[in-house]
């Protein structure tokens, strides 16, 4: 088979196998499998309504899988998204707090700007904890995500906490002019726009520069990067950086598009989620928009779920996690012989020998 | 500070050491040996949630703590069971895998465990070292937990067996160097297989503390990233199971300094010191991890520590 087409297949049979088990799952819970299907559909995409949410939530996935996936492409298997996307979203709206910033476009700009170059120093201090002191980056990128929500909340309800915000501790809320609105009257905001352009130009950069080619020799094959005298540590943590900027970028989106301040709920698990989209796409920036549409709508129907078939609100978890147990599994039957195993079931050798 | 305000700090401190390490100890020892046999098993954190969902409601269900504790340590050793069983494919990465685990492991947790949260389990009994004290602070502070010789004892096991049995040997020998024992006739995927589905049963049983000691109920914040600090643990003990005793009751009395620091009066911070054990872990890395060079003690097979 041709690698292309395994590349969609593979992921499509994981993701269709990971509902089917899912479908098992719920049974034993006594609800429907299609019935759940079903709702699972009209939640992600069955409406006008239930599209916006979708398309909302894929916006954050796009730029926190960018946060696996840029990385990844350089050999790093880095898992602290969500550190980078809590700093980011913090950086968004403490940064009007500490300067006068003006109320329109420009300052949305720099809010945006200031959450990403917090997301990018967070995953860079990651990437260069290994390349310097030798550490693994997946254990040192999580922990570090655990440092930024401990300082994230500690800002949030100490120095940044708004007097006035009594239950639910948050910062001052961005200013009118400075938040993102909606795509042409739309729920959906403009992040979206922002996540599918990262995707597509980084996607581009990775094929078609010579800094792209350059960044994936240093990820495929270290030693003849090394031989080639490619600037490895340098591709390394840039490839940090713009990762990193993504996730950043997804904190500060969420902040300026839909909770207008910092609070716990920007804790959303996007970070978490996004590892899982970018694996689904093997790592291709153009791959996560599809990939990330659909955990979108994933977790825009766990909601609809929880309501209509009264499943807990962790069932997308447990789909979430089917599918990344199954991505990786499905690897193992990559450059499978189908052509020979399907002649062998389909014309068994007869035990006795008795038939013509 | 008062005197008495210090006498709080310390005993909470030093009671943290003793009641949060026990968790550290119970999932290190487990990725000590996984890790003994080549493997790196990130999904340890997922493993300690599920367990510790799983032995909460052993507990509630049957209504003896033990059994609870037996439900633990199973649905440890299931979970570990699918991560061996999904690195024996070809061409299946255990980090990646590892990850995986994290995701389905709290998926299934937070899942089952919906109607655990409000009710209350029968708790692992404790035993009393503060017997000698009047202070009632200090006698709250020595109550220790029933598991905890269990885990000196596993600990000692371990690093005797390891060293000096047959079955250690082949553990090292599948970890240094799976050529080694693929020639002897030995099947290395089964050795690593049976070391990770272990290794999860032990850290099955700090997921059983988590819920049925301290903090003693479930919630879906019952971990917060101690199965990977543990893996972290793991390297600064340098593989070694005594070495993992020390190292847990250090993170125990890192992890504990917030709520001692909160207990003793003083509020300031709590978030930013709840963050000591995860700095403290980056510290020691830093420190103990040289760049370019394989950690001391590191078995050769082991991809995850350069």
């Amino acid at each position: 088979m041709h690698s292309g087409t395994q590349d969609v297949l593979l992921p499509t049979a994981a993701i269709a196998l990971a509902l089917l088990l899912f479908g098992g799952f719920v049974a034993l819970a006594g609800v429907n499998p299609a019935e759940m299907w079903l709702t699972l559909f009209n939640g992600a995409f069955g409406t006008w309504f239930a599209w916006q949410n979708t398309l909302q939530r894929a916006a954050p996935l796009m730029l926190t899988a960018l946060c696996v996936a840029l990385p990844a492409r350089a050999g790093l298997i880095v898992i602290g998204g969500e550190g980078a996307l809590v700093l980011g979203g913090l950086a968004c709206a403490a940064l009007p707090m500490l300067l006068p910033l003006p109320d329109n476009l420009a300052g949305t700009v720099l809010v945006c700007a200031a959450g990403a170059l917090a997301g990018a120093a967070w995953v860079v201090l990651a990437g260069g904890l290994r390349q310097y002191r030798g550490i693994n980056e997946t254990i040192s990128s999580l922990l570090l995500a655990y440092v930024a929500i401990g300082l994230f909340k500690h800002l949030v309800e100490g120095p940044l906490r708004d007097p006035a915000s009594l239950n639910k501790p948050s910062t001052l809320a961005l200013s009118e002019g400075m938040r993102l609105g909606g795509i042409a009257g739309s729920d959906v905001h403009w992040g979206l726009m922002l996540g599918v352009v990262a995707c597509v130009a980084l996607g581009l950069w990775l094929r078609w520069t010579a800094q792209g080619f350059a960044l994936r020799v240093v990820g495929g094959n270290p030693r003849t990067a090394q031989l080639v005298g490619l600037p490895a540590s340098r591709l390394i943590l840039l490839a940090c950086a713009l990762g990193g900027a993504c996730a950043g970028l997804a904190g500060a989106v969420e902040v300026a598009a839909v909770h207008t301040n910092a609070n716990a709920s920007l804790i959303a698990g996007y970070g978490y989620a996004g590892i899982l989209v970018s694996f689904i796409a093997r790592h291709n920036p153009l791959a996560i928009v599809p990939v990330a549409i659909l955990f979108g709508g994933f977790g825009a129907a766990g909601s609809l779920l929880q309501r209509r078939l009264e499943l807990p609100d962790a069932s997308v978890l447990v789909l979430q996690g089917l599918a990344f147990v199954l991505i990786l599994a499905s690897e193992a039957v990559r450059d499978a012989d189908w052509r020979a195993l399907a002649r062998r079931l389909l014309r068994p050798t007869p035990p006795q020998g008795d038939t013509p | 500070m008062t005197p008495d305000q210090w006498v709080a700090l310390v005993a909470g401190i030093v009671g943290g050491a003793l009641r949060v390490g026990v968790p550290y100890l119970f999932v290190s020892l487990g990725e000590c040996l996984t890790e003994k046999s080549g493997r790196i098993n990130l999904g340890l954190e997922g493993v300690l949630v599920l367990s510790a969902m799983a032995a909460f409601g052993g507990a509630y269900l049957s209504g003896s703590p033990w059994l609870g504790v037996l439900a633990g340590a199973v649905a440890g050793g299931l979970l570990a069971a699918l991560h061996a069983g999904l690195c024996s494919l070809p061409r299946v990465n255990d980090v990646a895998t590892g990850i995986a685990l994290m995701l389905l492991g709290t998926g299934l947790a937070f899942y089952l465990g919906k109607p655990l949260i409000q009710p209350q389990a029968p708790q692992i009994p404790a035993i009393e070292l503060g017997w000698w004290s009047d202070s009632p602070v200090v006698r709250s502070a020595l109550q220790v937990n029933a598991l905890l010789p269990v885990g000196l004892a596993l600990a000692g096991l371990l690093g005797w067996g390891l060293v000096h049995t047959r079955w250690g040997l082949l553990v090292r020998m599948a970890g240094d160097s799976a050529h080694a024992a693929r020639s002897l006739g030995y099947s290395v995927n089964g050795i690593r297989l049976a070391s990770t589905v272990v290794g999860g049963m032990v850290a099955g049983l700090g997921g059983a503390s988590l819920t049925l000691f301290y903090p003693g109920s479930w919630n879906e914040g019952i971990s917060s990233g101690q199965g990977l600090i543990a893996v972290a643990l793991v390297i600064f003990a340098r593989w070694s199971p005594w070495r993992c005793v020390g190292a847990a009751a250090l993170f125990g009395g890192a992890g504990a300094i917030g709520p001692a620091l909160q207990s003793a009066g003083i509020g300031w911070g709590y978030h930013l010191f709840n963050t000591v054990p995860y700095v403290l872990t980056l510290v020691i890395l830093v420190f103990t991890c040289k760049p370019g060079s394989v950690a001391a003690g590191s078995p050769g097979e082991l991809s995850a520590t350069r």
